[in-house]
């Protein structure tokens, strides 16, 4: 029986490397959305459109805008000499945000009362409205505690002392790449498998292997087989490229990683083999395919977090295994976590692998006798 | 034979040539055409698949531009001026480009309106033209739900709305039942006629030659020859013949083929037809010496002598371009090292009980019974769509039937164990191999699935390489292969564990008539050496192979017999020699009569 | 009467009419495809945190440390956890119990009360950037609340007073902004598959073959393939846009004729892209593939919606400027949430214009009456 798996598997690699246009899909895709994914999907800002309306001109308010011009976080656009433009500004979306320095902010300053400044914000993109907030928020506070340092003034009785563990600068990237290890893994584990039947379907060699004394069992492993190795494959590439391109440290246990993602590929091969048995054309897979990744991707917290949502599609993503394989794979990248941290994970994991492949399974034997 | 009116043609082709690229490769589809298609006559552009005729008939429709060479079409120039000439021309490509989703009655509104044919005309034309085709009762009904031959009669109805100059029929007959092939040829032959259109029509049915005014033989890019059939067949007046021997039809014609100075040698009923080289009429005895019965009976050539009888003659092309390259003729027994078959075993290895098939309200397949002996031939004859493929499935184990039993060798292959499929060997429709594998891979994968392994698939791989003459082409995909070596090399793929019983679905379908003959002779050597074959074919003629057959339609089986029977059934006192789709013919219009009865 | 070249149009179109009407395939890309996807996104994306899972350290418990986590538990962001030790909460975060610690050391109000400055130790889990950023911004909001309210001083007391305004989306609500942003990645993709699916189903079953020697000129396909696609696009369009107000109470500020303006112009970018792709493609499974991959991915990640344009690396930020979707995000948003904002209408509809024109343009040069 092994044997002839093993010739269903050479034979299914063999199809999938020597067609130069299922090798581009494996190929090019999958560096695309790396390169996009790791260079355009960041929540870190840089560059930010703002605008200064400084209504004070002292010493005290140059010191603090000298703050915002020098970071990398803004770019200053505009300096303006009266309140008439800011809507016009705003609303055009040439800056998103203003700072306002009130006329009375050195007097305040100076006579110890608090002294007045307003940062007008774009809510179209309520996000990165907060996210320049946070960032101005933390420029003031620091001019704030140098002020006060330097003119011996009391600081306030409590501080907040933050910090962020595993990610100590929050780059969006040590969150996105690993996640796009997952991604392409099941993007193309699923394009793969589940394409591969309704090809064979389409070309008419799988009646041709029906009548073979292959057992529909044989034809599912070897159909499902490739599918791992090529998924595997795929993963270290990207694992590759986030650790030696993106520079995004590899601190856990490597096999824990590699466990997680062969169980996360068994449960995506048995979802393209389920695909696979129930479509005719690969035109039917695919639509199939695509319809199961939208959802699983948006609901997996790839890009937002799951505890955000709704409760009953909470619910809902406790079958997606994508969910499971995104924490194992950030785990491992960036807490370091090993076998019996994503234990907790793993099981859920098998336990949908375990019943995609049965429906496939099933759905297979009764689509193929 | 209407003559070919002179002076001018409606299509003129002057050294016309034109290449495809198709990866790394560079494919010349046709090369050096010169051709001219008289005005008002039927010219026939024949040739099998992948000889040009599609190309042709898209340059001819100004659809593709030519390489090199130019083509006159009514007196326009088409490369210059495409859309003069699409305004006086009715095209039917391949599937006749009907839109399923509508009505034939909107199909027609929506050409009518592309074509601009005004719509105080269009009620007589529609009446006209719903007559002609018979399809007056069903203009409600989707084109998608009609079947072959009123799909084909609709796309020609819609080419016809506006009366063209010239039609291009591209392969208007495939999938199509011979009834309805006959009443196109009514139709077109009732155009030329009355409304004088030129026609071109392209097929690759040999036997459709002899209703074209003029013919076009088209082979792998090149034409073969152009004048009317007559010219063709005149050529080969007095070289045909009917041999009878004692020996048994099929190691007669094994014997025959081997005979220097003799072209070709194939099964006809209980005969075997011969083609010598020269017109002298050859002595039995100088034949075959040690067969003091040998009895050889003239008789008319056919269109087909020519075409075999030039593919023979002309120089031989290098490597693979052509699927037709030399055999190693004479006997091939693929069988012959292995353990002898006895053929006493006459018990029947497939039978086949009250089989019905229904998809829905559907009947596919309706009360089939029929068995199936050791080592014979037995043929399901039917036009698309009469229910042979759905049998085949069956038998196969690839479709559960609804009612009725079967027995592959005392199996059912949907539930036998997998050594039970281990015996039989399958070739599916279109020569089904993986097309981006080259040819080792595919036979060393088609071996492992049958079980073979070590030095024994070592040895299977070698056999198949030599005897299917595929040592030069070991690396090459698939996909590449001549048409004839596809076929060949799923013969092989379907042989690999030496099967007791061959399923065969379409197997020589579109390929030319040398490689046709050439897998015919494989085929009844298995079957002398015991193997039992079961083979779909709508090529009327392929009929001639089997022991014994069945015809379908509408999912029935009309009847059964041996070739010989089947065509004595036809037999009239005005038609004393009927062919197999004479045969054909009758018995479905006998089984109307019956049903109208 | 008609002349010709109207009559071939028409049929043509009646044509489409009558299949559109028969298949539901187009039909379920047109209405069911949008209406899906926006619910899917509508409810998966949001960025909003609600419920943060928070441990609590307070190794001391007092009246100050009391003042100020009551703070937290009054707080809608924060879910609390009390651990009595910084390693229990550690833990709590290993195991992702929860998503950030703040910790009150013991000698908390003793530092407080003596005139140094006490640290409050706050950790959030780093891992998902955005969120822990959101998350920091929530606790330090709790922290200046509770410095005014408990202790009658400011955050940076006695020296600045900090007001943020948001326009446009007070609230903050991060639906908001995503679900017209949502709208325009799924028109991208909904009407790139409408033409490109049509016109390779053609190809693929032969008619196109036979349109193409009739006398019927290629710009009258097109044409005919456009209008009835567009009728359906704008379709798709008005359901979007009614779920996303009634259903997911986003606010249409701006007008319903602008709305449809624009949209006009970006449903004909779109069709003339998927147009386009047909005239490459000739077969449903590789046009199907191409649309997906050109229009879904650039249109969700360069369009701006949700990923900022201006933090993107100089040579992305070019490659945005032919993403059709970038330009019709910054409309929708501009619509929905501030109104006929003509300084951002105006450029972004001649943007979409410019595109528009540029596909059809290409669609119509590579569309020729030959198969070669």
């Amino acid at each position: 029986m092994w044997r002839q798996i093993l010739a269903l598997l050479v034979k299914e690699l063999l199809a999938v490397l020597r067609d130069p246009r299922s090798r581009m899909v494996l190929i090019g895709p999958p560096l695309i959305q790396l390169m996009v994914f790791g260079y355009a999907a960041t929540f870190n800002l840089n560059h930010v459109p703002i605008a200064i309306y400084d209504q004070d001109h002292s010493l005290a308010s140059r010191d603090l805008i000298a703050r915002f011009t020098g970071s990398p976080t803004f770019t200053v656009k505009d300096v303006l000499d009266s309140a008439r433009r800011v809507n016009e500004l705003i609303d055009s979306r040439a800056v998103q945000m203003v700072l306002v320095v009130d006329p009375r902010f050195a007097r305040d300053l100076l006579t110890h009362q608090p002294a007045p400044i307003q940062i007008i914000l774009d809510g179209r993109n309520s996000n990165t409205a907060l996210l320049i907030e946070g960032y101005a928020n933390s420029i003031v506070s620091r001019f704030a505690l140098h002020w006060a340092e330097q003119h011996g003034i009391r600081a306030p009785p409590a501080t907040l002392d933050m910090r962020a563990l595993y990610n100590p600068t929050l780059s969006s990237t040590w969150f996105i790449v690993p996640g796009i290890v997952a991604l392409l893994t099941e993007v193309e584990t699923l394009l793969v498998v589940g394409l591969s039947v309704a090809r064979e379907r389409e070309m008419g060699t799988f009646d041709q292997l029906l009548v073979t004394p292959l057992r529909p069992l044989d034809i599912l492993i070897g159909k499902g087989l490739p599918g791992l190795i090529i998924g595997l494959a795929e993963a270290s590439v990207v694992i590759a490229a986030a650790v030696f391109w993106f520079d995004v440290p590899l601190r856990g246990d490597l096999l824990a990683l590699y466990v997680g993602l062969a169980l996360f590929i068994l449960a995506i091969t048995g979802i393209g083999l389920a695909i696979s048995s129930l479509v005719a054309t690969q035109q039917q897979a695919l639509l199939g395919a695509f319809l199961f990744l939208v959802p699983s991707i948006i609901l997996s917290g790839f890009a937002t977090p799951i505890a955000n949502m709704p409760q009953w599609i909470q619910t809902l993503t406790l079958v997606n295994p994508m969910r499971y394989c995104l924490v194992i794979v950030r785990s491992v990248f960036l807490e370091g976590g090993g076998l019996p941290v994503i234990a907790a994970q793993l099981w859920p994991m098998a336990l949908i692998a375990l019943a995609t492949l049965t429906i496939a399974g099933w759905l297979f034997r009764k689509r193929a006798t | 034979m209407p003559d070919i009116p002179e002076p001018a043609a409606a299509v003129r082709l002057e050294n016309v040539r034109r290449m495809f690229r198709s990866g790394k490769r560079t494919i010349t589809a046709l090369d050096g055409i010169t051709a001219a298609a008289a005005h008002g006559a039927v010219t026939g552009l024949i040739g099998p698949d992948g000889a040009g005729k599609t190309t042709l008939m898209r340059l001819v429709a100004g659809l593709l531009r030519v390489d090199a060479g130019r083509i006159e079409v009514l007196g326009i120039d088409v490369g210059r001026d495409p859309l003069a000439v699409q305004a006086q021309l009715g095209y039917m490509p391949q599937h006749f480009g009907l839109y399923e989703d509508l009505t034939v009655q909107e199909n027609l509104n929506l050409y009518a309106d592309l074509q601009g044919v005004p719509h105080a005309d269009r009620k007589r034309r529609y009446s006209e033209l719903l007559h002609m085709t018979g399809l007056g009762p069903f203009t409600a009904r989707m084109a998608g739900r009609l079947s072959g031959g009123m799909k084909q009669k609709l796309g020609l109805a819609c080419t016809l709305v506006q009366p063209p100059q010239l039609l291009l029929l591209d392969e208007p007959t495939v999938g199509v039942d011979p009834v309805s092939r006959r009443e196109l040829w009514e139709i077109i032959g009732h155009l030329t006629r009355e409304a004088h259109t030129t026609v071109l029509f392209s097929t690759a049915y040999l036997d459709e030659a002899e209703r074209c005014d003029a013919v076009l033989l088209v082979h792998e890019g090149r034409l073969l020859g152009s004048g009317p059939p007559g010219t063709f067949t005149a050529e080969m007046t007095g070289r045909s013949f009917y041999a009878t021997s004692g020996i048994g039809r099929r190691r007669l014609q094994e014997r025959l083929a081997a005979v220097p100075g003799v072209i070709d040698a194939v099964i006809q009923g209980s005969h075997v037809r011969v083609v010598t080289a020269q017109a002298t009429p050859p002595e039995p005895a100088s034949l075959l010496a040690d067969l003091p019965d040998l009895a050889l009976i003239p008789t008319a050539p056919r269109f087909e002598d020519s075409f075999v009888a030039r593919l023979r003659t002309r120089p031989v092309p290098p490597q693979m371009s052509s699927a037709t390259a030399p055999v190693a003729s004479g006997a091939q027994t693929p069988h012959a090292d292995l353990r002898p078959r006895s053929k006493t075993d006459a018990g029947a290895v497939i039978t086949v009980t009250h089989l019905t098939r229904r998809f829905g309200d559907f009947v596919a397949v309706d009360d089939v019974t029929f068995a199936v002996a050791r080592g014979e031939i037995f043929g399901l004859l039917g036009a698309n769509g009469a229910g042979k493929s759905t049998t085949f499935r069956m038998l196969c184990g690839l479709l559960p039937p609804t009612e009725g039993e079967l027995r592959v060798s005392g199996f059912d292959l949907r539930t036998a164990a997998a050594p039970a499929r281990g015996r039989i060997g399958y070739m599916a429709q279109k020569f089904s191999l993986y097309a981006d594998l080259s040819v080792q891979q595919n036979l060393r994968f088609f071996s492992s699935a049958y079980h073979l392994h070590g030095a024994q698939q070592n040895v299977r791989i070698d056999w198949a390489i030599g005897e299917f003459d595929l040592a030069n082409l070991l690396e090459a995909s698939a996909r590449d292969l001549p048409l004839g070596y596809k076929q060949r090399l799923a013969l092989a793929c379907a042989l690999m564990h030496e099967p007791d019983i061959l399923f065969l679905d379409e197997p020589t379908s579109g390929v030319d008539p040398l490689a046709r003959r050439e897998f015919w002779q494989r085929i009844n050597a298995l079957a002398e050496s015991g193997v039992t074959v079961l083979v779909t074919t709508h090529f009327m003629e392929e009929a001639e192979y089997c022991d014994r057959l069945v015809i379908m339609a509408q999912g029935r089986v009309l009847t059964e017999g041996t070739p010989e029977a089947i065509k004595a059934s036809a037999r009239r006192t005005d038609h004393p020699d009927p062919t197999m789709e004479d045969a054909f013919i009758g018995v479905i219009e006998a089984a109307s009569a019956r049903a109208a009865a | 009467m008609r002349t010709p070249a109207l009559q071939r149009l028409f049929g043509l179109m009646r044509k489409e009419f009558v299949q559109i009407g028969r298949d539901p395939s187009a039909l379920a890309v047109a209405f069911v495809l949008p209406a899906v996807l926006l619910l899917i996104f509508g409810y998966g994306v949001s960025l909003d945190a609600r419920n943060v899972p928070l441990a609590l350290v307070v190794e001391q418990p007092d009246a100050l440390s009391a003042s100020f986590t009551s703070q937290f538990e009054h707080s809608p962001y924060f879910k609390i956890h009390r651990y009595l030790t910084i390693q229990a909460a550690e833990r709590a975060m290993t195991a992702r119990t929860v998503t950030g610690i703040v910790w009150l050391r013991n000698n908390f109000t003793r530092q407080a009360l003596t005139g140094a400055t006490a640290p409050i130790g706050v950790i959030v889990n780093g891992v998902d950037a955005n969120n822990a950023r959101i998350v920091e911004g929530y606790v330090q909001e709790v922290w200046e609340q509770w410095l005014t309210s408990e202790l009658g001083t400011r955050p940076y007391a006695p020296t600045i007073a900090l007001t943020p305004r948001v326009w446009f989306n007070p609230a903050v609500i991060s639906r908001n902004y995503l679900i017209p942003g949502l709208i325009a990645m799924i028109m991208t993709l909904t009407g790139a598959l409408l033409t490109a699916l049509v016109i390779a189903r053609e190809w693929e079953r032969g008619t196109m073959e036979a349109l193409m020697v009739t006398r019927v000129q290629m710009r009258e396909i097109l044409l005919a393939k456009l209008v009835p696609y567009f009728i359906l696009g704008m379709g798709g369009m008005a359901v979007s846009v009614s779920l996303a107000v009634f259903l997911f109470g986003v606010p249409l500020h701006g007008s319903l004729l602008v709305l449809t303006a624009t949209s006009t112009l970006f449903m004909l970018a779109a069709l003339g892209m998927g147009l386009l792709i047909s005239g490459v493609a000739r077969n449903q499974f590789v046009a199907g593939q191409i649309a997906i991959i050109t229009t879904f991915l650039p249109a969700f990640i360069l369009s701006g919606f949700v990923f900022d344009i201006n933090s993107m690396p100089r040579a992305v930020q070019v490659i945005t400027h032919i993403v059709a979707a970038r330009y019709f995000v910054a409309i929708l948003q501009s619509i929905f949430l501030a109104g006929n904002i003509w300084s951002v209408i105006l450029p972004n509809a001649l943007a979409l214009a410019v595109m528009a024109a540029i596909f059809l343009g290409l669609a119509r040069a590579n569309a020729r009456k030959r198969l070669d």
